[in-house]
């Protein structure tokens, strides 16, 4: 194989096309077969994510709909079905709460990071690229918002101005893109000093090409790491906020409404109304924490 | 040293000035709505203007502004408009049950935590290290309404140890405090953990570490003299960071049980728009949470000697 015959070839052997940028994020995703703890997360979040789109065909009923109210697991409903999960306080069906409420939690979750990583990116490659006063200031507004302890700022901002789902993923971008700005700003200023920036600069690309198509590409392994850590804060938040009562409004299922809901039925002896729901947010997080953890186990293997 | 302390502190002035501003005008930045809250929802127009003019309300916001602040850094925090008392009689019994809490969360957290980051870290990859990483991983998972519910489960329903609230009617009672502590500890300590493990691991792997188990030194010797002092640096700052999540933690756990503290006054404010003990909690959590990440900053610097000395 190897062709030790010393050659002066005057024309370069033609550079491979560079891989496109999904193919890139996809394979750094790929790697994660190599971990096992990063395989059980991401079947985890697979499975909900699965249940999510499949609720219309996995929810045995209404998750509004009230039935036989305090029907403990596995007992028989009234039409010849099983309530597998049992019921809740009002009689409707726990499985299919479980099943639409993790939709919701889902939904929103993604939405809510993703709007966050939205603001957080573009912040954080501008301190980063930019520096100087844009730096400052960004950094300054960041260092303000990240002095709230978390949940103080939510409970301030929902209860000033309402609990809604535009609100809640309002509340969740102001709340933690500081924290995807720090992250991308540390990236942006080392990636800044590659040589293939430079080479960008000096073809005379523009600040936001080289800033979208040159860093952050290779900002991405972090990234994804950062991405799916933060998609498990948000399901705790969201559920938090459910369970203080500043959530998406009733009576849709919410995982953590629905624990507020049913807390106080534990010592009345129907503990599976309020500790399935908190076993569901527990183990979605789980699997996101998991991911997070194979992913960069795997990044740091190479 | 002098330099880096005086800096940390300007900034914290500024960052606590900004937020000041920020609860100011969010809360009581237009009058009309501050004496809806005062009065009620049955006021008459004619009385929110009276009572507009009456408590200076009338005056540009700036002035108001300035005129809170004064009175604030005098200590005066207002009245509460659901118990139509001064926040300070209120606010400060509140802060201090929430002191207590996070109190012994906070050492029996950071002592667990650094006890099997510790013990994970000295032999990376061994068997007890996969545990502790394992398990540490799953408890930060369950967020803390989910574990509120759960323990409350085993050990209220089903062993029947403990209290299920911790409203502690009938005075303190340190018992009510054991499923709100265990809940906050089960959530926070995989973090301090974890870093602890990342950091223990690597010193001990350090050149110097080799050098004195070469030498000799008996290796418990090592591990104590050696390698806790350098490996205990980095876990610090993260161990200063978690009073600012756990100020957050705390309004969840103290909702929860139905405990009298800080997190729990804040919510009910925030609910029915008590603005003076919103404004009063809002600036008090974010300067414990400042405060402390400067404290942190600074005893990180000192302890760090790379940093001391460049």
């Amino acid at each position: 194989m190897v062709d030790i015959t010393p050659t002066r070839t005057t024309t370069p052997e033609p550079i491979a096309r560079p891989p496109s940028t999904v193919r890139r994020w996809l394979e750094s995703i790929a790697l994660l077969r190599e971990s096992w703890v990063g395989s059980i997360g991401a079947v985890i979040v697979l499975g909900f994510a699965l249940m999510a789109v499949l609720a219309p065909l996995i929810a045995p009923y209404d998750p509004n709909l009230p039935m036989v109210p305090f029907a403990f697991p596995l007992s028989a409903a009234p039409d010849g079905g099983v309530f597998w999960l049992g019921t809740d306080h009002l009689g409707r069906d726990m499985l299919s709460r479980i099943v639409w409420g993790g939709q919701r939690v889902l939904i929103y979750a993604t939405v809510a990071t993703m709007a966050a990583y939205v603001v957080g990116v573009l912040m954080g490659l501008m301190a980063g690229y930019f520096r100087g006063w844009t730096d400052e200031i960004i950094t300054f507004i960041a260092n303000v918002i990240l002095s709230f302890p978390v949940m103080v700022l939510y409970v301030l901002i929902i209860a000033k101005f309402g609990a809604s789902g535009a609100n809640i993923v309002l509340a969740v971008v102001f709340a933690s893109s500081p924290g995807i700005m720090r992250i991308v700003r540390s990236l942006t200023l080392d990636i800044a000093t590659r040589e293939y920036v430079i080479a960008a600069q000096t073809r005379g690309e523009s600040s936001w090409y080289i800033m979208l198509w040159e860093i952050l590409p290779n900002a991405r392994g972090p990234l994804i790491v950062d991405f799916c850590l933060r998609m498990g804060y948000t399901t705790i938040t969201i559920g938090a906020l459910g369970f203080l009562g500043l959530g998406l409004p009733p009576p849709d299922p919410d995982w953590g409404g629905m624990i507020t809901e049913t807390r106080s039925f534990v010592l009345a002896g129907f503990p599976h109304m309020a500790i399935i729901p908190a076993v569901a947010v527990s183990l979605l997080v789980l699997g996101f924490n998991m991911l997070a953890d194979g992913l960069r186990e795997v990044a740091l293997r190479d | 040293m002098l330099n880096l302390i005086l800096r940390r502190l300007g900034i914290m002035l500024l960052i606590m000035l900004v937020v000041s501003m920020l609860l100011f005008f969010m809360n009581e930045g237009d009058p009309k709505l501050v004496a809806r809250s005062v009065l009620g929802p049955f006021a008459q127009d004619q009385q929110l203007e009276a009572w507009i003019q009456q408590n200076g309300y009338d005056r540009p916001i700036m002035v108001r502004y300035i005129d809170w602040l004064v009175r604030l850094s005098q200590g005066d925090l207002g009245d509460s408009i659901i118990y139509k008392v001064p926040v300070n009689e209120i606010f400060w019994d509140r802060l201090a049950n929430t002191g207590i809490l996070a109190g012994v969360t906070f050492l029996v957290m950071v002592a667990l935590a650094l006890v099997l980051g510790v013990l994970a870290g000295i032999k990376e990859g061994s068997i007890q290290d996969r545990v502790i990483s394992f398990v540490s991983i799953i408890t930060t998972s369950i967020p803390e309404y989910a574990s509120a519910v759960i323990l409350g489960g085993i050990f209220v329903f089903w062993l029947g140890w403990l209290p299920g609230t911790s409203s502690m009617t009938a005075g303190f009672n340190p018992v009510e405090l054991i499923l709100p502590v265990m809940v906050l500890t089960l959530y926070g300590f995989g973090y301090i953990a974890r870093m602890t493990r990342a950091s223990m691991a690597e010193v001990m792997t350090s050149q110097y570490i080799r050098t004195a188990v070469l030498k000799g030194i008996p290796y418990n010797r090592v591990v104590m003299r050696h390698a806790l002092r350098n490996a205990l640096i980095a876990p610090f700052t993260v161990i200063m960071l978690q009073f600012n999540w756990l100020l957050s933690g705390v309004v969840v756990t103290e909702y929860a049980f139905g405990y009298k503290g800080f997190g729990a006054l804040l919510l009910e404010a925030a609910l029915r728009r008590d603005i003076y003990v919103i404004e009063a909690c809002g600036i008090v959590a974010v300067f414990v949470a400042v405060t402390t990440q400067t404290i942190g900053d600074i005893v990180y610097t000192y302890l760090n000697p790379r940093i001391r000395f460049s």
